[in-house]
């Protein structure tokens, strides 16, 4: 025990002495979290829209009237067909069409379903969502005010054009915890292996009556702390500055949490099994582990519309069921029982993983 | 007094796939003594080197090494042997102090032990000014130094170097054989691994190797008439032939 405290003060020595490793350890959570929150908008005003009346009525002008006199909308056009919504929108013109369907105020009052589609520009996806939100609560005011008949009447279709998935906002703060997890737990741990290598300091270890466990758990303890740390961080973040809900039970939260970063250790110990410099270690988990969590977990794009091999791959990917995991007992307050299947398979990654490094740990011993 | 034998090897043997590093060697170190092992790069030191520390495992024959098997007791064998790597391998980004106080705490000193070993270290290289400085800013030679007494901070039976001399000036390695030899007086035998053959001279015996073979066993003097040469050098280039 008194070797094994020895060991982790020195790897803490490593981390705080190291500027460029504090920066990333502590300075990228907050970075990350505040760019994200703040790049994507919550608010808008005088976005740029079309209409498409087709029953001129006085009930559809009302309706009108009432989107451009809300302030957040600009009417840019009065289209006549469908033809012109497409164009308006690829000239860039627009960022969102409303089309009132036929006998639309003839509907309203025989409390038939009365059509409103709105079509969005959804190549920005959450500007298109947030507008087309606004839009509705307009259209709540306007059954409610004119009194005429119970909201259920109005019958309003969304299309989200050239991007069928409706992503929500408060994906970021799962994305960025999963990335920052990865990175910490995954890239330093393996760096600061092969750098004991490197310098020749693993063979002075080994030769000493340390065990080879004790180095390994040595190494990664630091590192478990740290991402625990970060993981907070980002929470606390994201609830407080970003106002993310947070339905479900924090200890089931945090338990999840706890079982992605050993799954990310194990990763980085893999890595390092394999890399014996420095650089090998920090391209390995970037090309191996960075890119494609970022790129294939769903974070930034849908899974479900990639190419099926990417599909294929992201399952493979820890990062993916973290994901879904966070978004369900944040989002949705889900107990245990729904996401089991996914922390099943985060589980079973982990004890492959774990299994696969001690098998190459002890085949470069021999 | 009874010539005690702390590392004995027998037919020790490393093979990688079809490749032999090391081929049937038998030899013996006795207690206190300096014993060189020679051979050029590649001739299989290195891989001997590891067997008998207990980090690489042997394919074949066996060791035993300050009376442990190296195969059966790898763990008490750790604690009985020290090791020096040519990289001097101390942490760059930790003071001298701290250095010295980590390898204490994973050979298992107290922290009593240790305090009064770091002092003596400091007192005996004479490096009280840079105590507290970081090991990136101190100079090879010294490094040198200091991871030798590192190696040995837990009094072990043998020491390993290997390669310790390796980029340094001929100054400081004059200064550091010293070193080895305070050591060997202190009874701390010392196995060292070196492609300087006029290092040779400095060891009570030395051991040649070519191919992961011993090719020749003995005393400078020994070698020097068994193959009628006036240098290490001229030995080692019949050898090789």
């Amino acid at each position: 025990m008194k070797t094994f405290i020895a060991f982790v003060s020195k790897e803490f020595k490593h981390i705080f002495r190291d500027r460029r490793t504090l920066i990333i350890l502590f300075g990228m959570p907050v970075v990350l979290v505040t760019l994200f929150g703040f790049a994507i908008t919550t608010e808008i005003n005088n976005a740029s829209i079309a209409v498409l009346d087709r029953s001129h009525d006085s009930y559809s002008r009302k309706l009108i009237d009432k989107i451009s006199a809300s302030g957040y909308f600009n009417i840019k056009s009065e289209l006549q067909s469908f033809n012109q919504i497409e164009k308006s929108f690829s000239n860039g013109k627009i960022k969102l069409a409303v089309v009132i369907g036929n006998d639309f105020g003839k509907h309203l009052i025989t409390g038939k379903n009365a059509e409103i589609q709105i079509v969005t520009d959804a190549s920005d996806p959450n500007t298109a969502n947030i507008i087309s939100n606004y839009l509705m609560a307009v259209f709540q005011n306007f059954t409610t005010e004119s009194g005429v008949l119970p909201p259920s009447n109005l019958k309003i279709d969304t299309r989200m054009l050239y991007n069928p998935e409706n992503r929500s906002v408060f994906m970021f703060v799962p994305g960025v915890m999963t990335v920052i997890l990865m990175l910490v737990s995954a890239m330093m741990t393996s760096i600061t292996i092969a750098r004991e290598k490197e310098l020749g300091t693993m063979e002075i270890l080994l030769v000493s009556p340390l065990r080879p466990w004790v180095i390994t758990i040595g190494k990664v303890v630091p590192y478990l702390l740290l991402s625990i740390i970060n993981a907070i961080t980002i929470l606390l973040l994201g609830l407080f500055v970003f106002k993310m809900p947070m339905h479900g039970s924090y200890l089931l939260l945090f338990s999840e949490i706890v079982l992605f970063i050993l799954s990310s250790l194990m990763l980085g110990l893999l890595i390092s099994t394999m890399a014996s410099t420095q650089q090998t270690a920090m391209l390995g988990s970037m090309m191996g582990l960075m890119l494609p969590t970022i790129l294939l977990s769903g974070f930034i794009f849908p899974i479900s519309s990639m190419p099926v091999i990417l599909q294929y791959i992201s399952h493979i990917l820890p990062a993916k069921w973290f994901i879904i995991i966070i978004k369900s007992i944040m989002l949705k307050g889900t107990g245990f029982k729904p996401i089991a299947f996914e922390t099943g398979i985060l589980a079973f990654i982990t004890i492959v993983l774990a299994v696969m490094t001690i098998k190459k740990f002890k085949i470069r011993l021999e | 007094m009874t010539e005690e034998k702390v590392i004995v090897a027998n037919n020790l043997t490393r093979t990688f796939g079809k490749f032999t590093a090391v081929d049937h060697i038998s030899f013996d170190v006795r207690r206190g003594e300096i014993f060189g092992f020679l051979g050029a790069n590649g001739a299989g030191k290195t891989t001997a080197t590891k067997m008998l520390t207990g980090i690489l495992s042997s394919s074949g024959g066996y060791a035993t090494v300050a009376g442990f098997d190296i195969k059966k007791h790898r763990n008490r064998l750790k604690k009985n042997i020290g090791y020096m790597s040519q990289k001097f391998s101390l942490y760059e980004d930790l003071t001298l102090k701290e250095n010295i106080r980590f390898y204490g705490g994973i050979y298992g000193l107290s922290k009593k032990e240790t305090a009064a070993k770091t002092g003596e270290i400091v007192e005996r290289l004479d490096l009280k000014q840079i105590e507290n400085t970081l090991i990136s800013e101190i100079p090879l030679g010294w490094k040198q130094k200091i991871a030798f007494s590192v190696a040995i901070i837990h009094s072990p039976k043998i020491v390993f170097l290997d390669e310790p001399t390796s980029g340094v000036d001929p100054i400081t390695r004059r200064q550091f054989w010293n070193l080895i030899y305070e050591a060997a007086e202190n009874g701390i035998t010392v196995f060292v691994t070196t492609h300087y053959m006029d290092e040779a001279e400095y060891c009570d015996r030395i051991s040649m190797m070519t191919e992961g073979k011993i090719a020749a066993l003995g005393s400078l003097h020994e070698l020097l008439t068994k193959y009628n040469s006036k240098s290490m050098d001229e030995v080692f280039i019949k050898l090789a032939r």
